[in-house]
């Protein structure tokens, strides 16, 4: 015999590494909601142990051919179960709980009976809570554009040698809690606050309570004030996607369309402009999905008349105790977050993305 | 000779202290290939900038077609620029990058569409109309910039070292097409280059640039034959530059007595009297290696140093008397015992090949980065 090492030859490696991802994904995911219990459970998470143990066997004694093949499949498997385990599984048991009924106002467990009511109940009860939630973070989307835009765009090609000195003070206030600025913004904008204060002393009140910013002297618990905290919250994840999208354009090509009989301003509407709606798709998906779902903002700078759809999945979860009913409410939210998404990048849609 | 299209009237361009071009002040024929040649730094770019609008000279006029626009913003100039990088639209199909002139112009389309399917058929790209711009090879792209740029019908086209981005094989290619293309549409092409090789392969006439100023401007002949400064005769070509004074003239030649010891016979274009320090100028291909010395004054003797054989030439350096050193390039396959490194040898050229140039080198003899690839050569 010959010391060399034996290698295993695995007919269709590719097939065992995808059959293997699979089993393991799936089982994990009937662990997690509970669909295994007991004995069950303890089987199906020792079956997805083998599996690893399985693949790594494969992937360190396999022919370079069969090594070659499975290695895809090792890689994705930690990020696949990560996702079996922890939104695979949720999301599935988030659906069963929006289809079930509590039996008692008091009861903790629901069950499951296909109660499509739920859903009814979220379209009818909370109707203004959701054209809320999509208004304010429409309007907080397009505000971030129009003050994010032109930032991002003076960093990008004007930053000189202060480009990442910029870039950091937009990520700076990331180094305070999200909370505890919303809460800032609170005192700021309260009845005794600075800002109301200023308005005041430059007689500017009566310029914004035409303009509906301001209500009856108050800044603070005005839709205003609610969209101007998730503006100001989610500036930051417009201006970085646009400012890394405007940074890969190349300033030769304004010379070149300048070149071509263009003016500046529409050198920049035909060239800088569609090379940048890659940056601006990615900002508005980050920015307006989170603001939709928001309720702090919404919590400490509005009102009850100003509750978001986020504060009403939140009330209805912890203090009304109604989890099928908020399970049904956050379905909605997602379903018409995806509508939207799925509608606008067919409009803007970059093929980076869509 | 036609009209003038492009006239630059005393144009200076300074960047702070730093003077990038001084006093450029010539024209450029219509459907002239012309070339503006120089090492980096030399100002050339700087000059087609000026003229494309992306610069605006410090003090000087630059006339297009006779008219000033020395203040006009390149979108309101009829030039287009055919940039290093081509700078492509990559958001654009083909079609839509070569449409982009005509369309900001607000030309109807019923009068561009043809034009864009012509250029693209002139540049053989019409098969690729509808790939982005990063499908497209290297070549292919030059090509695309080439038609987004001619399209215009613009009284000059301005090319920035178009052909650098290329490798060797594809950039040869390439100047044989961009002469082909020059001549099916007539347009004034200025190019701008530090290949010598380039200028003298493509262009009617080249401007020779150095450290801002424009040093000479004539036919590649001109320019090889009879260079009007040390600097074009070391710039373009290899040549041996020998020291010496005017000691008299005899006929149309004059009669110079080198630094290194022989008098010899040179033609020459400038004026000199009795004593004045002038080179000698000695093409390398224009020598002949012989064991005896000429008659009529038209060789130097030396001793050969190295002997480095090229296929059909063999280069052989010779030092002279004075220690410097002098490159010929012979043919090969003639019987030359005598070149062998030790031997005595006078190296020989016939009547009109020797020029006479005012001023010393700095360095006596071969230019010396030809030097220093034949030593490289020697030592491999």
């Amino acid at each position: 015999m010959s010391s060399a090492v034996v290698r295993w030859g695995v007919r269709r490696p590719e097939m065992l590494g995808l059959g293997a991802l699979l089993l393991a994904g799936g089982l994990l995911a009937a662990v997690g909601t509970r669909l295994l219990t007991g004995p069950l459970a303890v089987l199906a998470l020792g079956t997805v142990f083998a599996s690893i143990v399985a693949l790594v066997v494969v992937a360190t004694m396999g022919t370079p051919e069969t090594r070659r093949k499975i290695a895809p499949y090792g890689l994705l498997k930690p990020g696949m179960l990560w996702l079996a385990l922890f939104y695979l599984a949720p999301l599935f048991t988030l659906l069963r709980l929006s289809l079930s009924t509590l039996p008692s106002r008091f009861a903790v467990e629901a069950n499951f009976d296909w109660n499509f009511d739920n859903y009814v109940t979220a379209f009818t009860d909370f109707g203004p809570q959701f054209q809320r939630a999509f208004m304010y973070s429409g309007i907080a989307t397009i505000l971030t554009i129009a003050i994010g835009y032109p930032l991002a765009y003076v960093i990008a090609f004007r930053g000189g040698k202060f480009r990442n000195l910029l870039l950091g003070l937009v990520v700076i206030p990331f180094f305070t809690s999200y909370l505890i600025r919303t809460i800032a913004w609170r005192s700021i904008l309260s009845d005794n606050g600075i800002a109301t204060g200023m308005i005041g002393k430059f007689r500017l009140t009566w310029m914004l309570e035409t303009m509906g910013m301001m209500d009856n002297g108050r800044l603070i618990n005005t839709p205003a004030a609610v969209i101007f905290g998730l503006t100001y919250n989610f500036l930051p994840f417009m201006i970085l996607p646009i400012y890394v999208s405007l940074e890969k354009v190349d300033v030769r090509l304004v010379d070149a369309a300048k070149d071509l009989y263009s003016t500046s301003t529409s050198a920049f509407r035909k060239v800088v402009v569609p090379l940048s709606l890659p940056g601006v798709f990615a900002g508005t998906l980050l920015t307006f999905i989170p603001a939709a779902g928001d309720f702090v903002n919404a919590l400490y700078l509005g009102s009850p008349n100003t509750t978001m759809i986020g504060n009403s999945i939140q009330d209805q979860f912890l203090v009304q105790n109604n989890v099928p009913l908020a399970s049904a409410m956050s379905f909605v939210l997602m379903l018409i977050i995806t509508v939207f998404v799925i509608i606008y990048s067919r409009f803007f849609g970059t093929e980076d993305l869509a | 000779m036609s009209d003038v299209v492009i006239q630059l009237d005393h144009v200076q361009k300074s960047f702070g202290d730093f003077v990038a071009v001084e006093q450029a002040d010539f024209g450029i024929q219509q459907g002239e290939f012309f070339a503006m040649l120089g090492p980096s730094g030399c100002g050339k770019t700087t000059t087609l900038k000026m003229i494309a609008g992306f610069e605006q000279p410090t003090s000087g006029k630059v006339l297009l077609n006779g008219v000033d626009v020395s203040r006009v913003p390149p979108y309101k100039r009829n030039v287009n620029t055919v940039f290093q990088q081509y700078a492509l639209f990559p958001h654009m199909t083909v079609v839509d990058n070569v449409r982009f002139g005509p369309k900001s112009k607000k030309v109807p389309k019923s009068e561009y569409e043809p034009n864009v399917a012509q250029m693209l058929e002139v540049v053989r790209l019409s098969e690729f109309a509808d790939r982005k711009p990063t499908q497209l090879s290297g070549g292919q792209q030059q090509r695309v910039a080439l038609a987004r740029a001619l399209v215009n019908f613009p009284s000059a086209l301005l090319l920035d070292e178009p052909l650098a981005a290329l490798d060797l094989k594809l950039r040869e290619a390439m100047q044989f097409e961009l002469k082909r293309i020059q001549r099916e549409v007539g347009i004034t092409f200025v190019f701008v280059t530090h290949d010598q090789g380039e200028a003298l392969t493509m262009s009617d006439r080249i401007a020779v640039m150095s450290d801002g100023r424009v040093e000479q401007i004539g036919t590649p002949e001109e320019i090889y034959n009879s260079p009007a400064t040390l600097f074009v005769a070391g710039f373009i070509g290899s040549a041996n530059l020998l020291p010496g004074e005017v000691a008299g003239t005899d006929g149309d030649d004059t009669v110079v007595t080198l630094t290194a010891g022989p008098t010899v016979r040179a033609r020459t274009d400038i004026i000199r009297r009795v004593g004045d320090p002038v080179s000698v100028m000695l093409r390398p291909e224009r020598l002949t290696a012989t064991a005896e010395a000429r008659a009529d004054g038209r060789s130097i003797e030396g001793t050969v140093s190295d002997v480095v054989f090229q296929g059909a030439t063999a280069r052989i350096v010779v030092h002279l008397a004075d220690d410097s050193e002098v490159i010929a390039s012979v043919i090969t396959g003639t019987d030359l015992p005598f070149l062998h490194p030790g031997s005595s040898v006078h190296l020989s050229w016939d009547p009109g090949s020797a020029y006479m140039l005012a001023g010393w080198p700095r360095r006596p003899g071969a230019t010396a980065s030809d030097i220093d690839t034949l030593e490289e050569l020697a030592d491999s």
